[in-house]
């Protein structure tokens, strides 16, 4: 049970790598500091038509889902007792920190009048009724939550055991929290889309099951990135690859995976929106660009050979994520539509808005995993 | 591992959600009407393109004008925006000679807030940003308290709050019916200034019984036009009954509106989408309560969680314990 | 060539303002007037002022029957020059009966003497409606019947001009329930006329017209109503010096309130300036001086020169806007708006390339690694 001690990684910080992160990461933040004195119209290209482009759609919508791994391993080792993947928590959790982090903060750079942020939690401001304040108010719960799940990270670090013990005490709620809050707003983040009511096409206009396939994918996506990181981590920093532990958690997501499809297409049926899927138009391609990008990770891990192989694995998990992508993006601004003559597409600016701030995210992780016990400990140590 | 406990806990989670997706519980319908609902009866026939609306309403609202031409000469927006809450468009088809005709033929159209009975704005909004008024309906908006989050924006299935994209202190604009005119006597400046009382203020009951007479009447008959504002001053004219198609647009739609609209030409021409009976905000917050209402649910999640937790807890972090402590 | 003929213009001129015993340069300037309000280019004042001088003068037969001689009194009201001089002596007109000095059998006889005199090219100018009721009895001259008079008298005319509202459309003789069948001119005769509708009309416009005929040897163009493009091309709406008021959505609620003092649109009045043909606000009423016309004095238009509009409606009926096609400057139901960004798209493909570039190559690394491991050789990378 050795390996399920993390250490901190090492080695040097400065690399050409991270120098490329941190460049795109800042200027990011000099478009940011634009946007504050000069109003979102001058670096976005948003409109009345498109009030929210890919600041939402991908970096809060997107990007907390991409940021599920902390939760649907939490989910798995803490709920369904599945100790064996126990290394696999702290990576996890801390790439969902900062994506979940990221995304709270890229909520402040979209939002028109962010001085009045605090009214979400102000009781005579706040707006129960408002699936937005639910999202909002379970963001940062549990971004809150994500740091004090992770802070026995730091308490290791600093030396503080008496501290790290007494946490762990209560740490117990904090993960059962840490499970019903992505529950509530992964799933919400497709109630959104409810009240847009005929605004969206009826591909992803699900209703009221939206918050299920948002959440289904959400948890599908969290294995997803798990097994992208792990497999990103052992190229990036030359460790090994814990395949038996991913080839086990694949298993789980194949059968997931088999079922979100199974309630996707039976809603698709049953409302009758699938004959729009055969017409020749930019949301038809896009959507069966997203079932293809679901549908070929079954293939590719049907069996448990398969599923023991690395490079299946990874492309598999690229699919995944491209789905769950698709599908936020598509329910968001493909088949989203106000009334017609609107168009969008993000401006420049905008879009190096969002890759700095992933860029800043993978900088922050590299730094993490190298300086923080995050990684498992015996694979650290094969380096 | 702990087979039992595992299925324990899938099936309860699944019981959860479960219960959650599948019955709406706190179904909650469309909202009712306000008692003394006020709103404006739009009659596109009646309407002669003058714009003074238009006019009327930017100066009423102090909004600078808007620009769609090479030479900024005047306002001419083309739709309503950040700068411009109310604007009167135009269908035309083949050689537009005939008004009020769906073939070869052209008619006006407002656009400006429908103020919704039940409005996905304000379901929309969680800052309360945008209210209804409980005693006139008309929905309002506080900048003060808004986080310009544009949910409302998005939600809105007519398109109209609009957001102030070019400002570094931006908001929505929308109509609110003039309410910042009524301590002066004044009413909605779009009403008040209307030639042909094409826009036509009061309230909704007076505005509905209006319009159903405006339907009843034979195409070419003689009628009397009231101008300006229902109960107020009298203004009618005599005119001549126009050809309508026989739809009150705002009477159903979308759980009712308080603007509603008359035309001579099929209103999904003019830019106005048929929309189901049932308000979206109706959908969206029976959903929400159905999940959290009282908070019951999550709690209880919650609580199944932190004892699931708490066991697996131990079993999984004290084989940690031992290489820290 | 131009010089030339200014000089004979100037010359022309010399010798009209002889004969009309005015100046050589008001002369010129009611040329130029004239020229004005037909349209026409400029240089056209000399032609105008060669026809007039050359031209033998037209002999014009002038017909009153059901009217009030309004007509012939705006006409006469005509300030430049004093018009009844320019009738005198630009035309012949050789039959008018409130104008002429000959009356009773003397008069039908000068009428008899120039029709046989001038057949085929006299201007017959009828002023007033005509009654067709029971034979057209209400309305007779020296004992003839208004309608055979008319008939009579158009045969052999080269031209027929209907003056006002009354001739040109019926006009106040004729509004409902008209026991006497007032008719027009047109519907008489059966064939088209040349109406100057107005109750009454524009002195100018008619002048123009008879001095079109005179200066070309031909009518003005007229529209579907024969009335000359010239004076009726344009709603009175289109050029009124209100309309300003009409666009911002200003009007006057009643007579006296502040919006009427103000001088705000009269439309909520009753004003027909949307649905009447007309140029009252360009050239004025009459010749009583700028602004002086109904609108500009605060009453709003009547339509007089409209059928259907003047004596049918009640004069504060809201106006029907007549447009041709709705105005171009109405933003459309369906407007191209939002933004794109070419930038930014090939930004992403770039991106979304290099991404499954670096997918792609870590997939293989990892296919490597695999095929290493089977070899039972230790990871790489260490």
């Amino acid at each position: 049970m050795a390996e399920h001690a993390a250490a901190p990684l090492g080695g040097r910080l400065l690399t050409p790598v991270t120098v490329l992160l941190g460049a795109l990461a800042a200027v990011a933040g000099i478009i940011l500091l634009f946007r504050f004195f000069h109003g979102l119209g001058a670096v976005t290209n948003l409109s009345d038509g498109y009030p929210w482009g890919i600041w939402i759609a991908y970096d809060v919508v997107v990007g907390s889902a991409l940021a599920c791994g902390g939760y649907a391993i939490a989910l798995l080792v803490y709920i369904f007792n599945r100790g064996e993947y126990h290394p696999l928590v702290r990576p996890a959790l801390l790439a969902s920190l900062f994506g979940y982090t990221l995304a709270g903060a890229s909520v402040i750079f979209d939002l028109g009048r962010w001085w009045n942020v605090w009214h979400i939690f102000w009781p005579g401001y706040a707006q129960p009724n408002s699936v937005m304040f639910e999202v909002a108010v379970c963001i940062t719960a549990y971004i809150f939550v994500m740091w004090i799940e992770f802070s026995p990270v730091f308490l290791e670090k600093l030396g503080m055991k008496d501290a790290r013990r007494k946490l762990s005490k209560v740490l117990f709620f904090f993960i059962a929290l840490g499970v019903v809050l992505p529950s509530m707003h992964q799933s919400s983040l497709g109630s959104l889309l409810v009240i847009f009511g005929r605004q969206i096409h009826p591909l992803w206009q699900a209703g009221w099951l939206l918050p299920l396939l948002y959440l289904m994918t959400a948890v599908l996506l969290g294995f997803a990135v798990v097994i992208f990181e792990a497999a990103a981590a052992s190229t990036g920093f030359r460790r090994s690859t814990e395949t038996a532990i991913l080839a086990r958690l694949s298993g789980l997501m194949f059968w997931l995976l088999a079922a979100y499809l199974v309630v996707r297409v039976a809603d698709l049926v049953l409302r009758g929106a699938l004959g729009s899927a055969f017409a020749f138009s930019l949301e038809a391609v896009m959507f069966w660009l997203e079932m293809i990008a679901f549908a070929l990770p079954l293939l590719l891990l049907g069996s448990r050979a398969a599923r023991a192989r690395p490079s299946r694995l990874f492309v598999s998990a690229v699919l995944l994520m491209a789905g769950g992508f698709l599908l936020r993006i598509n329910g968001f601004l493909v088949g989203y539509q106000t009334g017609d003559g609107w168009h969008y597409f993000p401006a420049l600016p905008e879009l190096l808005v969002t890759i700095g701030l992933i860029a800043f995210e993978v900088l922050a992780y590299i730094v993490f995993v190298r300086r923080l016990p995050v990684l498992p400990r015996a694979a650290a140590a094969a380096r | 591992m702990d087979r039992r406990n595992f299925l324990k806990a899938s099936a309860a989670g699944g019981g959860l959600l479960a219960a959650g997706a599948g019955t709406p519980a706190h179904a909650r319908g469309n909202r009712e009407v306000p008692p003394e609902a006020l709103g404006l009866l739009y009659d596109s026939t009646l309407c002669v393109g003058c714009k003074a609306c238009v006019a009327a309403c930017k100066q009423a609202n102090g909004m600078p004008p808007e620009f769609s031409t090479e030479e900024h000469l005047w306002d001419t927006p083309l739709d309503i925006s950040g700068r411009t809450l109310n604007v009167i468009k135009v269908y035309r088809s083949g050689s537009a000679r005939n008004k009020d005709r769906e073939q070869d033929g052209y008619a006006f159209i407002k656009k400006s807030c429908m103020h919704c009975v039940d409005p996905s704005c304000i379901s929309a909004c969680p800052v309360s940003a945008m209210q209804k008024d409980p005693r006139t309906g008309v929905v309002s908006y506080d900048k003060d308290a808004c986080i310009g989050c544009r949910y409302c924006v998005a939600a809105c299935p007519f398109g109209v709050p609009r957001f102030t994209f070019e400002s570094a202190t931006p908001q929505i604009s929308k109509c609110q019916l003039c309410r910042h005119r009524w301590k002066d006597g004044g009413y909605a400046a779009c009403a008040e200034v209307c030639p042909t009382g094409a826009t036509l203020y009061g309230r909704l009951t007076d505005l509905k019984q209006e319009a159903a007479r405006r339907l009843a009447a034979k195409p070419g008959a003689p009628m009397v036009y009231p101008r300006g504002r229902l109960g107020g001053p009298d203004q009618s004219y005599p005119g001549v009954s126009a050809a309508y198609v026989q739809h009150l647009y705002g009477e159903k739609e979308f759980g009712g509106t308080q603007m509603v609209m008359l035309a001579g030409v099929p209103f999904e021409k003019l830019g106005y989408p048929g929309l189901p009976p049932v308000s979206d905000a109706s959908s969206s917050e029976t959903l929400q309560h159905t999940l959290y209402g009282g908070l019951v649910m999550p709690v209880a999640f919650l609580g199944l969680l932190s004892w699931v937790a708490r066991r697996n807890v131990k079993s999984a972090d004290d084989e940690e314990d031992p290489h820290h402590g | 060539m131009t010089d030339t003929f200014l000089r004979e213009a100037l010359d022309a001129a010399d010798t009209v303002s002889d004969r009309l015993g005015i100046g050589r340069r008001e002369f010129l300037r009611l040329c130029a007037a004239t020229a004005a309000t037909l349209g026409l280019p400029a240089g056209a004042e000399a032609a105008i002022a060669k026809a007039v001088e050359k031209a033998k003068r037209p002999p014009v037969i002038w017909l009153h029957f059901q009217e009030c001689t309004g007509c012939s009194e705006s006409l006469l009201r005509a300030e430049h020059p004093t018009l009844e001089k320019l009738i005198l002596d630009v035309i012949s007109l050789d039959y008018h009966e409130t104008l002429m000095a000959a009356a009773g059998h003397q008069a039908e006889a000068a009428r008899k003497a120039s029709m046989q005199a001038n057949k085929g090219k006299y201007i017959l100018v009828v002023e007033g409606a005509i009654p067709v009721r029971d034979g057209g009895i209400y309305c007779k001259v020296g004992g003839r019947k208004a309608i055979d008079l008319v008939r009579e008298c158009a045969a052999d005319a080269a031209a027929v001009i209907a003056i006002g509202s009354c001739a040109s459309w019926g006009g106040m003789p004729s509004t409902d329930p008209n026991p006497t069948g007032s008719s027009s001119v047109g519907e008489v005769l059966g064939k088209a006329v040349v109406t100057i509708p107005g109750c009454p009309p524009n002195p100018y416009n008619f002048l123009a017209t008879a001095v079109h005929f005179l200066t070309f040897g031909k009518l003005p163009e007229v529209d579907a109503l024969g009335r000359p493009k010239f004076a009726y091309g344009r709603l009175v709406h289109e050029n009124c010096e209100r309309r300003a008021h009409f666009d911002a959505g200003r009007f006057a609620m009643e007579f006296g309130d502040t919006g009427h003092r103000q001088g705000y649109c009269l439309y909520k009045l009753g004003c027909k300036g949307p649905e009447t043909y007309a140029n009252c606000p360009t050239i004025g009423f009459g010749d009583v001086g700028e602004g002086n016309w109904p609108v500009g004095c605060g009453h709003p238009c009547i339509g007089c020169t409209e059928k259907g509009v003047a004596f049918t409606k009640p004069i504060h009926q809201v106006a029907v806007m007549k447009n041709v096609v709705p105005p171009l400057s109405f933003p459309r139901i369906v407007e191209d708006q939002g933004k794109t960004s070419f930038a930014s798209a090939a930004a992403l493909a770039a991106i979304a390339g290099a991404a499954a570039g670096a997918a792609a190559m870590l997939a293989r690394n990892l296919g490597k690694s695999e095929a290493g491991r089977q070899d039972a050789q230790p990871p790489k990378g260490e």
